[in-house]
């Protein structure tokens, strides 16, 4: 690790590895942090985007491929159904997928440290000029010119730094997620449960990964968790009534940001992006393209930001207003829309 | 004060994010919370938690 970069990225998923990859191939000096000891893991995702999505970023690869999906169905309160045909659907195995788009970014260029942890912003006034980076024990001072924060939902950085990322209880949803494995399913359709029983607030899901196997998730609203009424009991209540001989291979737990996004995700020295903007979709609940996205376009912004030696939150707020003003931003508006009038 | 029974936490970082003090934080697959920040009556991050690892102590 050296004592200066010109781009510090904290975070090493799909945001931090794009915006990683990004600048460095524009030919900045770029050192990405990512706090746990492996990229990718552990998983804290339904795992799907869209193929066309996929493409802008990464060919397609069979490795962290698990199942290419035709339509989804929605299933609704009184068991009615309805199809959508909508476009091809990946389901990623994200373990595999995040080391790749993280490799891509170290054959970019960028230096990758994992097991490293930004744990306080170095300030100049109010001004983000790098961070203390922890690893192993022990503790280094790293200056950026610029910090792009893609620190996902559990995300302090921007917070350390001045900026409310505090989300209110009716903007996050609770979720739970088995890989449920040796169980019936057509490995071509996902499934979307729309009903107060099975998910109050949001909706259970089953996306296929591939033959026999699906991760079977549901996300409640945040106001509606209790005890007894959390997201796992809901979770378990399905499987056990619907795949009691399914065998569950993986457990995973997350909070999905369905609020709105930071009213300003640029300030001295920093960009904020993916989940740490809190970005993903308030209705679907992806999230992966609107990180990537934003952490190219929070790249881009930072290159010019560097050759221009304007670091300043006025310089770098063009990056907020390219991603409100792109089709992604106007989509996510509209889902902010259609979120409200649903509560 | 909250107690983190961490034999049934995810280290998932829900309860990280709604909690207006700042005072919880996801250190690698470790839980901490600031004693000195958390508020004695909020309950925001039990609330959220998808397994109910965050158990609130009565004042």
């Amino acid at each position: 690790m050296k004592d200066s970069y010109d781009i510090l990225v904290v975070g090493g998923g799909p945001a931090g590895a794009v915006a990683a990859r990004t600048a460095a191939e524009a030919g900045l000096s770029v050192l990405l942090v990512e706090k746990r000891s492996a990229v990718g893991v552990p998983v804290r995702s339904g795992e799907s985007i869209g193929k066309d999505e996929l493409l802008e970023f990464i060919e397609a690869e069979q490795r962290f491929i698990k199942a290419e999906i035709d339509s989804s169905v929605l299933i609704g309160p009184d068991s009615s159904k309805k199809t959508i045909h909508d476009g091809e659907t990946i389901i990623l195995d994200r373990k595999i997928f995040d080391r790749e788009l993280i490799w891509r970014a170290a054959e970019a260029g960028a230096e990758i440290q994992v097991h490293a942890r930004a744990s306080a912003p170095i300030m100049e006034g109010e001004k983000v000029c790098g961070a203390v980076i922890e690893q192993h024990g022990k503790r280094y001072e790293v200056r950026a010119k610029i910090v792009i924060a893609a620190d996902g939902i559990e995300s302090k950085f921007a917070k350390w730094a001045g900026i409310d990322t505090t989300i209110p209880l009716d903007g996050i949803k609770s979720c739970a997620q088995y890989l449920v494995n040796d169980i019936d399913i057509d490995e071509k359709e996902m499934q979307f449960y729309i009903s107060p029983e099975d998910a109050p607030g949001g909706h259970l899901w089953i996306f296929p990964k591939g033959k026999r196997s699906a991760n079977i998730g549901v996300g409640i609203l945040g106001t509606e968790s209790a005890d007894g009424k959390r997201a796992c009991d809901y979770l378990n209540h399905f499987v056990e009534k619907n795949y009691p001989n399914g065998k569950i291979t993986e457990r995973s737990v997350g909070g999905v940001p369905v609020c709105k996004p930071l009213k300003e995700t640029a300030a001295d020295g920093i960009l904020i992006v993916g989940d740490a903007a809190r970005l993903s979709n308030p209705v679907t609940g992806h999230g992966i393209y609107n990180a990537m996205f934003t952490g190219r376009l929070a790249a881009e912004a930072a290159v010019s930001a560097v050759k221009n030696g304007n670091t300043s939150k006025e310089f770098l707020m063009a990056y907020d207003r390219a991603w409100r003003e792109s089709d992604m931003g106007k989509e996510h508006e509209r889902n902010c829309l259609v979120k409200e009038n649903m509560a | 004060m909250i107690t983190i029974r961490r034999e049934v936490c995810g280290y998932c970082g829900a309860c990280v994010s709604v909690c207006p003090s700042g005072a919880l934080e996801l250190i690698d697959a470790y839980l901490s919370v600031d004693s000195v920040l958390c508020k004695p009556k909020c309950k925001l991050c039990s609330t959220v938690c998808p397994l109910g690892a965050i158990l609130r102590s009565e004042e």
